[in-house]
């Protein structure tokens, strides 16, 4: 409490607004703790009409059973495989595969043309720009569909990168980087142009270290998104050894929808490494939330 | 710009020099962008006035409007138009009221408390809609649910409820765990958004006596108009997405008691394989969506 008059004495209204909060922030907790018990709870406990509000016993039949089911080689780059593990592994290293790619190549085009659109000049620029916020504002689902023939026509149907380019042409990053970007001094950029540097040097040596930041909560916002990605994903992957980890999961309901001991398996899998990536990156994420909003 | 009139020559080549190298930058993103978003909203346009199969090398057969004229005498198209409707309906103005009483309880809180709020309400989205609908649908099971065990176990229920089977239920439920997972961002922004009220305004108003009721009101809330605006814009688009919720937990069931818009192109186009159809259904959606974005705009402008 700061030293403001008026908190000395919190009043009933404040209390009141504190513990109803608490009580809220109990709920929200609740599925993520109910996922990693329920993980690890025997299966008398899943089955059980009672509640079982904390495992009688800390199991990974769970676990067992759901690497158990299915195979499917560690990776697969063109006719090389990796040795045999089982399916949920390989869908993990899918579901990384397929973050990290769309996440690096979505911070290089959006830094890039964030970057041309706030310092740039060009003809056709408030054109370019107005799709871009236009597009933003539609369903990403609706173009889905035809997605599907054109990246059939491309040949890359059910393969990962199907779900990557798709993500790349999102704008929503290039809508982030130029907001970024506007704080970029055009003294600094001017001034590099005098002593005679390159636009691509000025852009490596003066502008991407400025707006670093930006970058950071782009990549981390990317990551996420495409994470949680499912219906994409969804509709582009069609064979279990090119599900990421939201498919398969989802797949695994469809056939043992009552087993929930294997499903909270699969969830707490799905969910607790891209929690963990939240967890160490939060700084970076409100602040890309808040830039994108700004002037929105 | 300020030299252009002394020097016409100059001032042309350099505008020649921004816009090869701006359109140079824009590039790498600008193939993306046009490959994988404008090609795809044109082609959604123009299929939307086909036959067309799902098949990549299939006929299609130019049909014109018949894909939207049948989507107005389609009785499950109407129902899940209302169901999407009821969807935003609710879970808009409850997502905006709690999240910025969220904010207001938490925006003064001592940093690391205030970052854990943050988290706790973020929480849910970051999980996944996947994880978020397996550990639901078990919360809602008929038999092993923790739901009906303790509304039974506390006696606001006398027998168990089917909470997803049941038609007069199953959208409540769906709308429930949307809301979860939609309030973060808005808590976010908020969040920051109160923290940037002008303080010396706030400070001479409480000088004056004003109540915090008043200094909310008359100070807060306008200052706070823009984000409002956005982020009713954000969960208005959110709602309409709803879709792993639904493919998961009901399949648009019982007697499409949850269909919705979004769900039925899905079902239009890979369980029906019409993809005509269901781009029309798109270009209808986005045309609604832009329609209620341009709404909100008006009206917050009007204010």
């Amino acid at each position: 409490m700061k030293s403001n008059v008026k908190s000395k004495h919190p009043s009933a209204y404040k209390v009141i607004s504190l513990i109803v909060l608490i009580i809220f922030a109990i709920l929200f907790l609740f599925p993520l703790y109910w996922i990693i018990t329920g993980a690890f709870k025997p299966t008398t406990d899943i089955y059980s009409a009672d509640t079982v509000w904390w495992p009688t016993q800390w199991v990974t039949t769970n676990f067992e059973k759901l690497f158990s089911s299915r195979t499917a080689p560690l990776f697969t780059i063109g006719s090389i495989e990796g040795p045999t593990v089982p399916a949920a592994i390989r869908w993990l290293v899918n579901s990384v595969f397929m973050s990290v790619m769309a996440m690096l190549l979505t911070c290089i085009t959006a830094s890039m043309a964030g970057y041309a659109l706030a310092k740039k000049r060009f003809i056709g620029r408030g054109v370019v720009f107005t799709l871009i916020v236009c597009a933003m504002a539609l369903p990403k689902q609706v173009i889905l569909i035809p997605l599907i023939r054109e990246i059939s026509a491309m040949g890359l149907y059910n393969s990962l990168w199907a779900v990557i380019l798709p993500t790349v042409g999102w704008p929503f990053g290039v809508f982030l980087m130029k907001q970024f970007s506007e704080g970029v001094p055009g003294e600094m950029l001017e001034a590099a142009r005098i002593d005679g540097a390159g636009e691509a040097q000025t852009f490596v040596q003066i502008v991407m270290p400025l707006i670093k930041p930006g970058i950071g909560a782009l990549a981390i916002f990317t990551f996420i998104n495409s994470w949680n990605d499912y219906f994409t994903q969804l509709i582009m992957l069609t064979s279990s050894a090119n599900y990421t980890i939201s498919v398969g999961i989802a797949t695994l309901q469809g056939e043992s929808s009552t087993d929930f001991g294997i499903l909270m398996a699969g969830a707490a899998l799905a969910a607790v490494p891209i929690i963990t990536v939240f967890l160490i990156f939060q700084k970076y994420f409100t602040q890309g939330i808040t830039m994108g909003a700004v002037k929105g | 710009m300020a030299n252009s009139k002394s020097h016409p020559a100059t001032s042309r080549a350099l505008v020649r020099r921004e816009t090869i190298s701006g359109y140079l930058f824009m590039l790498p993103s600008l193939i993306f962008f046009v490959g994988f978003v404008i090609i795809p909203m044109i082609l959604c346009i123009y299929t939307s006035f086909f036959d067309a199969n799902l098949t990549a090398n299939g006929e299609d057969t130019f049909i014109g409007f018949a894909n939207y004229v049948e989507l107005f005498h389609d009785d499950i198209f109407r129902k899940a138009l209302l169901n999407t409707v009821i969807i935003v309906v609710v879970s808009v103005p409850v997502t905006c009221v709690f999240s910025l009483w969220v904010s207001s309880v938490i925006y003064k809180l001592r940093g690391p408390l205030l970052s854990f709020f943050r988290c706790v309400f973020y929480l849910p989205v970051v999980t996944g809609s996947v994880a978020v609908t397996v550990v639901w649908k078990w919360i809602y099971n008929y038999r092993t649910g923790v739901l009906n065990d303790v509304l039974t176990g506390i006696g606001i229920l006398d027998g168990n409820v089917n909470w997803l089977g049941d038609a007069s239920t199953a959208l409540a439920c769906i709308i429930v765990i949307l809301l979860t997972t939609s309030v973060g961002q808005p808590i976010v922004l908020y969040v920051s958004a109160l923290g940037n009220v002008d303080s010396t305004l706030i400070e001479a108003a409480e000088v004056d006596g004003a109540t915090d009721f008043q200094v909310f009101w008359r100070i807060k809330w306008p200052q706070m108009m823009p984000t409002t605006l956005y982020i009713l814009v954000i969960t208005t688009i959110n709602s309409f997405q709803c879709f792993a919720l639904i493919q998961l937990l009901t399949s648009g069931g019982p007697t499409n008691s949850t269909n919705t818009v979004m769900y039925y192109i899905y079902y239009s186009a890979f369980k029906l394989y019409r993809l005509g159809y269901g781009n029309a259904m798109g270009v209808i959606l986005a045309i609604f969506i832009a329609l209620l974005s341009a709404l909100q705009f008006k009206l917050a402008e009007e204010r």
